[in-house]
């Protein structure tokens, strides 16, 4: 395994080099979220006035928690319904034979260039797909109906898949503008991207650019999706190099 | 395309299964997998119809009309499609969205390979590296529209701190129009992440003995990444490639964020209309449906001529 093992100093240094590229906005924003008014621009990464002013101005100047609330809601409604909706329709799609099957999923793929969530079954039914015939074989003789294999065979077997599906759909609901700035109208219904984009209209464009709060929202708008992250980095990791996803 | 080899292997087992004698038991037995089987394809069913083709065709029928949402639509025959060819925003916006793609598509690609080449070579340290290439990624669009205002500002900005450190003074990205569209296609290159994930995926794949072979032949390392791996992973790339031109032709939630939105009147921000924010307007802001669908069927249409035109593999290796 040649080609595997470290080659040098140059590649570390390159590697470094880039790494430093890509985590530095995030330390950057971090840092900056904790600055007053006046400092947020200075470029130090440590604040020279510690301060967490910031956070309790946006606390009390906008509904954040109303705002993580019905995104939270929205999330785990949006990512549950998918995947279940999604395994069923994967699970139709691999197990069943019948006339016209291909040309159906022909166009599920076709409509994943229009935008939606209809990726997740390919990957569901790759992971049905590599569950051996026999174990539905053996379920059936054992009595199971159709709900039965799927709900007691195959969901508990691919596991891995539907928490993939759950991540992406969680984070693809949690980061989502568009949809918020179409759909919700009142205040108290924003999402935490649509409530982020209209503390930019207000404090950046519409008032006199107090970064300092657009910082601080915009960290409170990321860590969520961070932590996500981290929890199910593995899963996240291997549904994108299996499936070819692009979250 | 790659879903035809997804289904064939079980397409030709059941050619052979049809020519085998049939049993009225088994003709009823079939008949019910029939129905199970739509049973569980009912939420596609129902989601495709509901979600995909109905708006499909509504908003093909809005198209022709001149409808403002308050008022019932109006027929007008092709009259929002000859608009189409004599907005000048149109052609601002398509130019725009088209120098934004052709720019950022190959910047994209080659930065996802080389950093998905150095990732191959880290060894152990690859997943630690990994993570952090991908990090980004889960940054909410919005938060990058904030971060490209932010490190882009062209008198304190981090980006032109970094410049000036090498003695370069830095353009104002944020404002100048020229340098808007380079600005955002440099942000842009921070959530490569799950390219550069894809194509690693791509490249361990490829077998090391073909790579000996190369390189008992004669080939140095960066003559066996081009000639070799890179013709290998070509798939890969090629679904990079398509994913992204689709993407790049909607770009939307950064640059609204960052010039678009309420009471935004300090920037010229005609740089950065793309053709989805001007849809957007045109669909939401002025209420012009009816407009705003022939807009959406030109870009979809746009999109279905560069994934067909370029025989689309959608999944190689369907089956791995």
């Amino acid at each position: 395994m040649n080609r595997r093992r470290m080659r040098g100093l140059p590649l570390g240094i390159a590697l470094v080099v880039v790494s430093v590229v890509f985590l530095y906005p995030f330390v950057w924003l971090v840092s900056a979220s904790f600055k007053p008014r006046g400092e947020v621009f200075d470029n130090a990464l440590i604040p020279k006035t510690f301060t967490l002013e910031n956070y309790v101005t946006v606390w009390q100047e906008a509904p954040m928690a109303l705002w993580l609330l019905n995104t939270v809601l929205v999330t785990v409604l949006a990512a549950t319904a998918v995947t279940l909706s999604s395994a069923l329709v994967a699970w139709g799609f691999s197990y069943y034979r019948f006339r016209g099957r291909g040309v159906l999923f022909a166009f599920v793929l076709g409509s994943m260039m229009l935008p939606g969530a209809v990726t997740m079954i390919f990957l569901l039914r790759q992971f049905f797909l590599g569950v051996p015939r026999d174990y539905f074989d053996a379920a059936r003789i054992d009595g199971a109906g159709h709900v039965g294999m799927f709900w007691r065979i195959a969901l508990p077997l691919c596991k891995p898949a539907l928490v993939v599906t759950f991540l992406f759909e969680a984070q693809a609901a949690w980061t989502d503008l568009m949809r918020g700035l179409i759909y919700l109208r009142d205040t108290s219904t924003f999402t935490i991207p649509r409530g982020l984009k209209s503390l930019v209209d207000a404090y950046g464009f519409g008032g006199e650019w107090h970064w300092e709060i657009i910082v601080t929202a915009s960290v409170i708008t990321t860590v969520p999706m961070i932590i996500l992250f981290f929890l199910g980095q593995k899963p996240f990791v291997s549904g994108i190099s299996t499936s070819g996803l692009k979250g | 395309m790659a879903s035809d080899t997804a289904v064939r292997p079980a397409r030709s087992r059941r050619s052979s299964r049809e020519t085998a004698p049939v049993r009225p038991s088994l003709k009823r037995a079939r008949r019910r997998n029939l129905l199970a089987a739509l049973a569980f394809l009912s939420p596609w069913i129902v989601g495709f119809a509901v979600f995909t083709l109905w708006p499909l065709i509504y908003s093909g029928y809005l198209s022709l009309t001149d409808y403002d949402v308050i008022n019932d639509p109006s027929f007008v025959g092709l009259d929002n499609y000859a608009q189409l060819f004599a907005d000048p925003k149109v052609a601002l916006a398509l130019g725009n969205t088209l120098f934004y793609a052709v720019l950022q598509i190959p910047a994209y690609v080659i930065v996802s390979l080389v950093l998905a080449v150095l990732l191959d070579r880290a060894g152990r340290a690859s997943g630690f590296f990994r993570t952090v290439f991908f990090l980004p990624k889960m940054t909410p669009p919005v938060a990058v529209g904030v971060l490209f205002l932010l490190l882009f500002n062209g008198q304190n900005g981090l980006v032109n701190g970094a410049l000036g450190l090498v003695g370069i003074d830095g353009p104002a990205w944020t404002t100048d129009p020229a340098w808007v569209k380079p600005g955002l296609i440099l942000m842009s290159l921070w959530t490569v992440g799950s390219s550069v994930i894809i194509l690693l995926a791509a490249l361990r794949s490829v077998p090391e003995d073909v790579l000996e072979a190369a390189r008992l032949d004669g080939a140095n390392g960066l003559l066996v990444t081009w000639r070799v791996t890179v013709p290998l992973i070509s798939p890969a790339l090629f679904f990079i490639v398509i994913i992204n031109t689709i993407g790049a032709l909607q770009t939307f939630d950064e640059v609204y964020t960052a010039f678009f939105g309420r009471g935004n009147t300090t920037y010229s921000n005609d740089a950065a209309l793309f053709y989805v924010i001007y849809l957007f307007q045109q669909a939401f802001e002025f209420l012009h449906m009816g407009y705003a669908s022939a807009l959406a069927w030109l870009l979809f249409v746009i999109i279905m001529a560069i994934t067909v035109s370029r025989k689309v593999v959608y999944y190689e290796g369907g089956d791995r």
